[in-house]
């Protein structure tokens, strides 16, 4: 504990370059997938190939791809943001796709009733129904990439992951530990400003307990990617 | 892509396919590892699972640990048992089974839960007892759900069983880390690519397990649904 204690100034860095490394990535991620997104639930054809070429990608082993990408981004922050954008569209793209395969049809022809263009339709119907689901898969982006960062340890960029490349070297479990440590509760935060979030963006959903079961399925399934 | 042209230089020389650091050597112990990791996981996550489904109990702190289980940083976990068991060469299993148990165990009492309760109401009228009503309906109709969890285990247990050679293990993780020691690059691209070819065999594989051990009235249903 003490070491902790005498090293905070370190360890506040190394969290704080966690934050960034894991989080930026599951932003951009994010953001290519909900057009995606929206593009595969309305072309049902497009999203078995499309979902099939992401799975691929999501084995592909977080090392190897560090590895591959020095060779063209160097050893840079890109060079581990990247991967993590990938597996954060993996996880984030089919929970688009189920939110909006679950706003229910009476509610869409309501809306086309009302006189609500394709567009509005979208952003003011489909998509807030949509964020329960939506909000699952980046929860799980969000978790899992906070962890993962940490394999950037072994190429010099890897926030908390330093602590257990250096801590291996050194023999010394309790550096370990604390970078274990770390990691869940910077992950226990985000989950929890993601879960507020989410009670934010939907206010008619309070009160009534959880959401689909489907969701916390697609959520585990897509549980988390290669280690390293 | 130069990653493909990587891989396959490497890959294309007949010699990186016999001997001690081959292909067929490397998978041998890469799938000892998955194996292996797979199989104690399941002897933990299936039978809790099963249980929690059954009674209906427990679900919610499941659900929950689940989530703080997925943040434990397998890198942190292989060095801190590899320290912690003075260099134990086992120690590789500990984050692998920890990486596996969660999809396993949540798809299991999700699977089990989800059993349409006329259909056990219609078991148990038909004389089943409750471990009848379990084995022969439960755990058959809950089938595409579990087979599902551990398709999703075995991959990610496939792709991270390369952390095993960081401690100087061997398979697929071989190449990866001695490409990454010796900067070549096509050596780490064709260990990637061997991980990415074994994960869409066992895609495949269980999508072959699934023809044949689900009951053909479940199969058809799924198709309709």
């Amino acid at each position: 504990m003490s070491w902790a204690f005498s090293n905070a100034s370190l360890l506040a860095h190394l969290t704080g370059q966690n934050a960034y490394l894991a989080l930026v990535p599951v932003l951009v991620g994010l953001a290519v997938s909900l057009p995606l997104g929206v593009l595969c639930a309305r072309f049902g054809w497009l999203y078995p190939p499309v979902l099939g070429l992401i799975s691929v990608l999501y084995a592909l082993p977080g090392l190897a791809l560090f590895v591959v990408l020095i060779a063209y981004t160097g050893l840079s922050d890109t060079t581990v943001m990247i991967p993590m954008g990938v597996y954060s569209l993996a996880a984030i793209f089919p929970s688009v796709v189920d939110g909006l395969r679950s706003v229910p049809e009476p509610v869409r022809q309501a809306a086309v009733a009302m006189g609500f263009g394709t567009w509005r339709r979208l952003v003011m119907v489909e998509l807030p129904i949509a964020v329960p689901v939506v909000i699952a898969g980046l929860r799980v982006a969000a978790v899992s990439s906070i962890s993962l960062v940490s394999v950037g340890g072994l190429i010099g960029i890897g926030g908390l992951g330093y602590l257990f490349i250096d801590g291996e070297q050194r023999n010394f479990t309790t550096e370990i530990v604390v970078g274990i440590i770390l990691i869940i509760i910077l992950s226990l935060v985000t989950d929890t400003v993601l879960v507020l979030l989410r009670r934010v963006l939907t206010p008619w959903q309070r009160g009534r307990g959880r959401i689909s079961r489907r969701a916390d399925i697609r959520a585990e399934l897509a549980a988390r990617p290669a280690g390293m | 892509m130069s990653f493909f042209s990587f891989a396959w230089q490497w890959l294309s020389l007949a010699h990186h396919w016999s001997g001690s650091n081959g292909v067929p050597a490397r998978l041998i112990e890469h799938l000892e590892y998955t194996v292996l990791a797979m199989a104690i996981a399941s002897v933990i996550a299936l039978p809790a699972g099963v249980l929690m489904g059954h009674t209906g109990r427990g679900g919610f702190t499941l659900v929950s640990i689940a989530n703080v289980w997925r943040s434990l940083p397998t890198l942190g976990l292989l060095v801190l048992a590899f320290i912690s068991s003075g260099g134990a060469s086992w120690a590789w299993l500990i984050p692998l089974v920890v990486l596996a148990i969660p999809p396993i165990m949540v798809t299991t009492y999700e699977g089990v839960l989800g059993v349409d309760a006329d259909l056990k109401d219609a078991a148990a009228g038909m004389g089943m007892t409750s471990r009848q009503v379990l084995f022969k309906v439960e755990v058959p109709v809950a089938l595409p759900l579990i087979l599902l969890g551990l398709r999703t285990a075995a991959i990610q247990v496939v792709a991270t069983a390369t952390i095993a050679a960081y401690i100087s293990l061997g398979g697929f993780g071989r190449y990866i880390i001695d490409g990454l020691a010796t900067n070549n690059y096509q050596l780490v691209a064709a260990g990637a690519a061997c991980v990415v070819v074994l994960a869409l065999v066992v895609q495949f594989f269980f999508a072959g397990l699934g023809r044949l051990i689900v009951s053909a009235g479940l199969r058809q249903q799924a198709r309709q649904s």
